[in-house]
């Protein structure tokens, strides 16, 4: 109950937000009424879990996700370099990194935060953890990957 | 008196020059790089950085704070989405059994002595 009081509020804020209408109570009473229609439909198709209102990931995702574009910066950095270089020294590597994460929510956000990590793709999730390619020995350090995982575990570890 | 508006205009200006050099850098990467798994990492640069740093630069310049959310809400869906995209097409490669090249003389695996 307490996830589906959740999902309401935060479809309620991006309705609000999105449309931009504070004073129109028939506009606003459509919103409402979608608003609790698409939560009513979630409930009834039993997805209203952990993994589409993940609650679990909050707050400490806030924190994750400002630390995540530091390092997404410094690795674009790294990346233009090398596409900008006048002879490119690329060294592609696949390698399998360790998946902390125990919730399929964390799984993602840690294989996503991969991804999103230029330098970085991960290709498939098997049972030795996930399978990384990189673009160059640099890109291919399995500690400072396996440290985003790390803060991955530690945030949706704070459900528990 | 601080010129605010000319501020604002510095500021995203650096934005968008930035921005844009990250967009241009990753269709260069994306052009230069040899097979498609390196390709995938030129793209990144223009997901990541290129379209963050221009958004920002709008957020900036909004006329108001719900133009500012509304970009807020588009930086933040791609922040999600784009990864989502990327990897499907990583693997979808993969699990029909295209591999990548390897090592810093650039072989496929079985290529070679």
């Amino acid at each position: 109950m307490g996830r589906f009081i959740i999902l309401v509020l935060a479809l309620g804020a991006l309705w609000l937000l999105l449309s931009g209408y504070f004073d129109k109570p028939l506009l606003l009473g459509f919103g409402a009424a979608s608003v609790l229609f698409a939560a009513l439909m979630a409930r009834r198709a039993g997805i209203v879990d952990n993994d589409s209102v993940p609650t679990g990931l909050f707050p400490g995702i806030f924190g994750y996700w400002l630390w995540l574009t530091f390092e997404i910066g410094k690795s674009n950095i790294g990346v233009i370099r090398h596409a900008l270089a006048v002879e490119p020294k690329l060294s592609p590597k696949l390698f399998y990194v360790p998946c902390q994460p125990k919730t399929s929510v964390g799984k993602a956000t840690f294989a996503n935060s991969i991804t999103l990590t230029p330098g970085t793709v991960s290709v498939d999730l098997g049972e030795e953890g996930i399978l990384v390619h990189a673009l160059t020995e640099d890109f291919a350090d399995v500690g400072a990957i396996k440290e985003m995982g790390d803060y991955v575990a530690r945030i949706e570890g704070s459900e528990a | 008196m601080i010129d605010w508006d000319l501020i604002r205009d510095l500021l995203s200006w650096a934005l968008f020059l930035t921005g844009g050099f990250s967009v241009v850098a990753g269709a260069i990467g994306l052009v230069r790089f040899p097979d498609f798994f390196t390709r995938l990492h030129a793209a990144g640069v223009t997901d990541t950085a290129g379209a963050e740093l221009i958004i920002l630069g709008m957020m900036i310049q909004a006329p108001n704070w719900i133009v500012v959310v509304k970009l807020a809400f588009i930086a933040a869906f791609l922040f999600l989405t784009s990864p989502v995209a990327t990897h499907a097409i990583a693997h979808a490669a993969w699990m029909v059994g295209f591999k990548p090249m390897q090592g810093p003389d650039l072989r496929y695996e079985g290529d070679g002595k």
